[in-house]
């Protein structure tokens, strides 16, 4: 079954990183996924751009309502993420205790596995 | 039931087959006669109810998931009903680890862990813990949810894992414990019943993990603790200290077996803190009168609990066990460097009896109320009302 790894952190500002620095830490995510990769669990993985290149559309009641800037104004955001392959939650958790992060949280969600689960879900209720 | 929760993966399935299968053995046994091991018969018939079940829904829903718990059940079917007790034991204990996975929040470890191992009702658990029922049913509907969801697995963690896993399953049964050794008299019965619950979970995990010294620790605490029962409430139902419980009101079998087990744990390894927590509780109770009691040792062994499970209330307990051996002043000392405890009501209760003892009663009377402004149970309010009635009048 599928997890998401949601990495959530405080961004950190660009003067703070040095060259050696993003390095030293392009290597260690290099060597988590590749971990991943060779235990059959990597399906994909994406880490984001700043939050200030976002743009968030609001729906509501009228017409959609495009604002600048992300949807929550909270210090720590979504900046990354893992998809994975695993058999159980304690399987998941295992992998996200090893996720290369100093500070920050990594939230671990099962996937919707399709819409048949939806709909059973909404019969069941 | 556990047996079946952990084949079909599913709380509610394992629980209706099993309620089924009770009904066919009162309708049975009358005339047929009580099988050998009335335990696997259960088993045995609630496992061909839920292969009727699952198949009558596989078919409905030509699910693969369906399919693969009707083998699950067939393989156990085939291999015969289990004779062997060890066998249920093994899946209570995997499922004790389910309930109370690090993932599931405090209240819904023990929640689930009464409704699936100790067969309380959700009726008896919303009462035993004040809830609406449908409040408790809903928490229990969420954890059996996320536990499916997320494919938490029926497995005893391995031994390099216990370390993580294993102090949540202790702090739920010690929840479940308290919540049932500090209910009042005359509240429902099904709140005490709690504590009996906590030490036949606790027995199982004594049994099934003899190499961990904790669960021995907590078995012999919980029974130590619950051996004084009878002489924590007087006739008229009011609490009695410690200090001036009548002895000969313990029950000396639990204690007797309280105190073994506090010895085993403390001799199985490095002693965790249920393990300190017993030694503490076993000096009290080796303790032939309370001016008998061995004060020193029982301060050296709040400092080593201090150190293994630091916590403002571990040193609350600290000051208390000073003021014994040292003399209320410097008990008082301790208490007022105590710092994230203006809230908790018995740090207020300890610190009005050390000023009443030096003879300060105005200090000592706002300290009572400041307690009995902290929502105190009926029994606790009495108390504190009559030591508070004790002062003189100012």
């Amino acid at each position: 079954m599928q997890f998401m790894l949601a990495l959530i952190a405080e961004e950190r500002s660009w003067e703070d990183v040095t060259p050696d620095q993003m390095k030293k830490d392009l290597a260690e995510m290099g060597r988590f996924n590749a971990e991943l990769t060779e235990a059959g669990a990597f399906v994909t993985a994406g880490g984001l751009q700043e939050r200030a290149t976002g743009t968030t559309v609001h729906y509501s009641d009228g017409e959609p309502l495009v604002t600048d800037g992300p949807f929550a104004e909270t210090k720590e955001q979504l900046a990354g993420f893992w998809l994975i392959d695993v058999e159980s939650l304690d399987q998941a958790l295992a992998w996200a205790k090893k996720v290369p992060l100093s500070s920050g949280h990594v939230e671990i969600r099962p996937m919707v596995t399709g819409a048949e689960e939806l709909l059973e879900k909404a019969e069941a209720s | 039931m556990a047996t079946l929760i952990r084949v079909t993966g599913d709380f509610d399935l394992a629980e209706e087959v099993v309620q089924e299968a009770f009904i066919v053995a009162l309708e049975r046994w009358p005339h047929e006669g009580v099988p050998a091991n009335p335990g696997a018969w259960i088993t045995q018939v609630a496992r061909n109810k839920a292969i009727d079940r699952i198949r009558r829904e596989g078919v409905l829903r030509g699910k693969l998931e369906s399919l693969q718990r009707l083998e699950a059940l067939r393989a156990e079917a085939e291999a015969g009903p289990s004779e062997q007790l060890g066998e249920i034991e093994d899946d209570r204990l995997r499922l004790i680890f389910t309930c109370c996975h690090p993932a599931l929040g405090a209240e819904a470890r023990v929640a689930l862990t009464l409704r699936s191992l100790g067969g309380l009702s959700t009726a008896e658990i919303a009462r035993a813990f004040l809830a609406r029922e449908s409040a408790m049913a809903q928490r229990i509907v969420r954890a059996k949810r996320k536990i499916a969801a997320n494919n938490i697995p029926y497995e005893v963690p391995v031994v390099e894992q216990m370390p993580e896993r294993l102090p949540a399953v202790l702090a739920t049964l010690y929840l479940i414990f308290n919540e049932g050794y500090l209910a009042a008299s005359g509240e429902e019965l099904v709140r005490t019943e709690l504590s009996g619950e906590a030490i036949r979970l606790a027995r199982i995990l004594v049994a099934m993990l003899p190499r961990q010294p904790e669960t021995r620790g907590l078995l012999a605490l919980m029974l130590l603790t619950d051996g004084r029962r009878a002489a924590r409430l007087d006739r008229e139902g009011e609490l009695v200290l410690l200090e001036d419980q009548d002895r000969s009101l313990w029950d000396s079998e639990r204690i007797a077996e309280g105190l073994d087990l506090s010895r085993e744990a403390a001799a199985g390894g490095p002693a965790g803190p249920y393990t300190v927590q017993a030694r503490i509780a076993a000096v009290h109770a080796e303790a032939v009168s309370a001016a008998d009691t061995d004060w020193d040792r029982i301060v050296r062994l709040y400092e080593w609990l201090v150190e293994v499970a630091p916590s403002p209330v571990v040193e609350l307990n600290r000051a208390a066990a000073v003021a014994m051996r040292d003399g209320p002043k410097r008990g008082l000392e301790l208490i007022e460097a105590i710092e994230g405890l203006d809230d908790y009501r018995p740090l207020h209760g300890a610190r009005a009896d050390l000023l009443s003892r030096l003879g300060r009663d105005e200090e000592a009377a706002r300290a009572y109320e400041r307690a009995l402004s902290l929502d105190p149970n009926p029994v606790e309010r009495r108390f504190l009302e009559r030591r508070l009635a004790t002062l003189p009048p100012r």
